[in-house]
């Protein structure tokens, strides 16, 4: 009998480590229980599965630390009437079943901090495989079968960028790995490292074998400490077992590996810059050509992949690039781990073959919409994507089929929206966040974000005038043209998609001063239903302004001159008597 | 707040260790903030003395980074996440209950000198949206109510 709970960052803010202290003061054995990393259905955090002499799984979701008894007497008996509320239905597997997982393989089901779980699932047998019996020509020529493109975002192959550092002359090359996950609602690359970190420093230490790297690099997010810990430890593991160092299985290649904690600049995502913010200087991205393949870090040769493309590299060597390959469509070959999240009823992390469509994900296997709502768009890529509307949810997983919505397969966030988000307030959103994320180095993106984000802020305000729309979008068209690097070019994305699909909003804001969402607060009004207020008298006394009248039980009036749109009356009323229109 | 001797001495470890390895200031600041909870003037004005690295390029490099600080934070330090899960799931109201309970705007610190607020980008718990990090925990799934109680507790507990 094996207890294992489920410890990734979002499980762990769910309340696991409770759960797990609770399960140790119970009789049950300490030693059966452990921790795995992120089991990926975030939505049933925490998550504690128990495993019989057979293997046979028994998932229990939602635990609190209050089940812990319960939990100790199955375990004693075999009686699982104690435990059936918490048992996962049929419904809930399907969010796991449903999926293939190459990226996340050992997530969820491995200790993340033991190097042994890792070795037992052939771990750092295809490092062996290629060390020991392929040149590293053979391996970039699987790589290049296999169709693995970029995970990050761009979505470049991953062989050409290999092929360019390996052909780069040069003794010293860098093998470095963007994990700075910047895109608001993108989370794989923190659940890979928390979950299955030796599979990063295996695809890590391939691809410097690859191009002849002899220093390998991680550059992480701050704000993921928990990953960097498990990170920092697994390496340490690593070092120990002579995987990392000198003379790697007794071969002449060797390489060191190094974590550098970024500082939080969402422009570290692109790779130039990342090697600026190596290097100890702002973060902002140099001129290429030339590459970094050609002079990156201290100006050596360097490549640079992201935690998602080197998750699938060892699977790729032990099973072959050809059955990599026969998963996706003609242009997008594998797999690709989607952050599904927002209105959606279960939200985490999807595994799926390209080639399945946006409905697969998020009403299949996601199960749709949370709110009694209907779906209204999805935003995907972050603030480099864009919004797809709810007529295009048949839209095919594929670089090019989703890059022709005018939004982006980007790093993999998958933000569900429903009829009660704004879409000019989206737009915004994300011009908020790239205004102030824009490094500076280019005019256009600098000044070209500010300008466009007074003029959202401006419409969403009722204050916008007939031509914004069209201003809009040519200054989209001239930061397009204008930056030197991803974050500038792509700002105008979540703009230039929210104008494409959702004009009438726009226009609604412009010319009627409403927000059909009813999310701007400046365009809304609230008014109190008669017949539903029952006269409890929370709204008048959460008014901070006091501009509800009512005595009790009899209906309240809201005084529409001295509200302050506020929200705070449709917050607290428990009778849904408080309109917004 | 009064702010109290910079004691430099807690630094030299650090500065043994990365102040001659080229490409380190990153890793120094954050050692930095990690002794004192923020950069005090006195601390950079070591590091470059010690790095050769101008003290004018140390501030450059350190305003570019929302990581870092140059005045002392409170002793709960409110992480308040801006990523689009939250911000669809309706992290303002959140934003609205953390101000009005603390009578706090975002970057500044109570007169107790018990709670900073600072608004993130994307915490990376999007399923558990709204979130927010004090110090080193995370609290999901807000609403005003659950948000005022966790303030309520931590407060008590300061006590």
């Amino acid at each position: 009998m094996r207890i294992v709970i489920g410890q990734g960052s979002c499980g762990i803010a769910a309340g696991a480590e409770k759960v797990r202290k609770a399960l140790l003061n119970t009789d049950i054995n300490a030693e059966s229980i452990s921790i795995t990393g992120c089991i990926g259905m975030c939505y049933l955090e925490p998550i504690v599965d128990i495993y019989d002499d057979d293997n046979k799984l028994t998932r229990l979701v939602k635990v609190s630390e209050a089940d812990a008894p319960a939990v100790a007497a199955y375990i004693k008996t075999g009686d699982k009437t104690m435990i059936e509320k918490l048992i996962v239905t049929d419904e809930d597997s399907e969010f796991l079943s449903k999926q293939t997982r190459i990226a996340l393989r050992n997530c969820g089901i491995i200790n993340p901090e033991n190097i042994e779980a890792y070795i037992e699932k052939d771990g750092y047998t295809a490092l062996k495989k290629c060390l020991c019996d392929m040149t590293p020509e053979e391996v970039i020529e699987v790589i290049k079968t296999s169709g693995l493109a970029g995970r990050g975002g761009a979505g470049f192959p991953t062989w050409f960028k290999w092929n360019a550092a390996r052909q780069s002359q040069g003794e010293e090359k860098y093998l470095i790995c963007n994990a700075d996950e910047g895109d608001p609602g993108a989370f794989m690359d923190r659940a890979v490292i928390e979950s299955d970190p030796h599979n990063l420093i295996e695809g890590m230490l391939i691809g410097a074998y690859a191009i002849g790297a002899s220093h390998a690099v991680v550059y992480v997010r701050a704000e993921y400490p928990l990953a960097i810990k498990r990170l920092t430890n697994a390496i340490a593991q690593a070092q120990e077992k002579g995987i990392i160092g000198e003379n790697i299985f007794g071969t002449d290649f060797s390489c060191d590996f190094m974590i550098k904690a970024g500082a939080g600049a969402f422009v570290c995502g692109e790779e130039t810059a990342l090697i600026e913010s190596l290097e100890g200087h702002r973060g902002m991205p140099r001129l290429k050509p030339p590459f970094p393949a050609q002079s990156g870090f201290w100006r050596k040769p360097s490549n640079i992949n992201n935690v998602e493309t080197f998750a699938n590299v060892a699977w790729i060597i032990n099973n072959g690039g050809e059955a990599f390959a026969a998963m996706g469509t003609e242009g997008s070959k594998g797999t690709k781990v989607f952050a599904v999240t927002g209105k959606v009823k279960r939200s985490g992390l999807v595994e799926i073959p390209m080639g399945k469509t946006l409905r697969d994900v998020i009403f299949d296997i996601g199960g749709g919409m949370k709110t009694d709502k209907e779906f209204k768009a999805v935003q995907m890529g972050g603030p480099s994507g864009g919004c797809i509307p709810a007529s295009l949810i048949d839209t095919v997983i594929d670089y090019k089929a989703l890059g022709a919505t005018g939004a982006i397969m980007g790093s993999g966030g998958m933000v569900v929206m429903d009829e009660s988000t704004c879409m000019v307030g989206m737009a915004k959103f994300f011009l908020d966040f790239t205004a102030k994320e824009s490094c500076g180095k280019c005019i256009h993106c600098r000044i070209g974000t500010k300008r466009m984000l007074e003029m959202l802020e401006r419409i969403t305000k009722g204050k916008g005038k007939e031509g914004d729309i069209e201003l809009l979008e040519e200054l989209c068209y001239s930061i397009k043209d204008g930056a030197l690097c991803g974050l500038g070019q792509t700002a105008p994305n979540p703009v230039l998609t929210t104008i494409k699909y959702f004009r009438d909003e726009y226009e609604a804001h412009i010319r009627d001063k409403k927000c059909p969402a009813g999310e701007c607060s400046d365009l809304i009004e609230y008014s109190i239903e008669a017949d539903k207020c029952r006269g409890c008298t929370l709204c008048a006394k959460n008014c901070p302004v006091g501009a509800i009248s009512g005595t009790v039980r009899n209906p309240h009036i809201i005084d529409t001159d001295k509200c302050i749109k506020c929200g705070k009356c449709f917050t607290v009323c428990k009778f849904g008597a408080v309109k917004k229109a | 707040m009064e702010k109290t001797t910079v004691d430099l001495s807690l630094l030299s470890d650090v500065l043994n260790e990365y102040a001659a390895v080229k490409g380190s200031l990153i890793t120094i600041l954050q050692h930095t903030q990690e002794i004192y909870g923020y950069l005090p003037k006195e601390a950079i004005e070591l590091i470059s003395d010690q790095t050769g690295i101008a003290a004018s390029e140390i501030i450059g490099v350190a305003t570019f980074y929302t990581q870092f600080r140059f005045e002392p934070v409170g002793k709960y330090l409110i992480m308040l996440c801006q990523g689009t899960a939250c911000h669809v799931n309706s992290s303002e109201l959140i934003l609205e209950t953390i101000k009005d309970e603390l009578h706090i705007e975002d970057g500044e610190t109570t007169e107790d000198g018990l709670f900073s607020l600072k608004c993130v980008a994307c915490l990376g718990c999007c399923s558990l949206s709204p979130v927010m990090m004090i110090n080193e925990n995370t609290y999901g799934s807000l609403t005003p109510e659950k948000t005022k109680k966790i303030l309520k507790e931590l407060r008590e507990a300061a006590v």
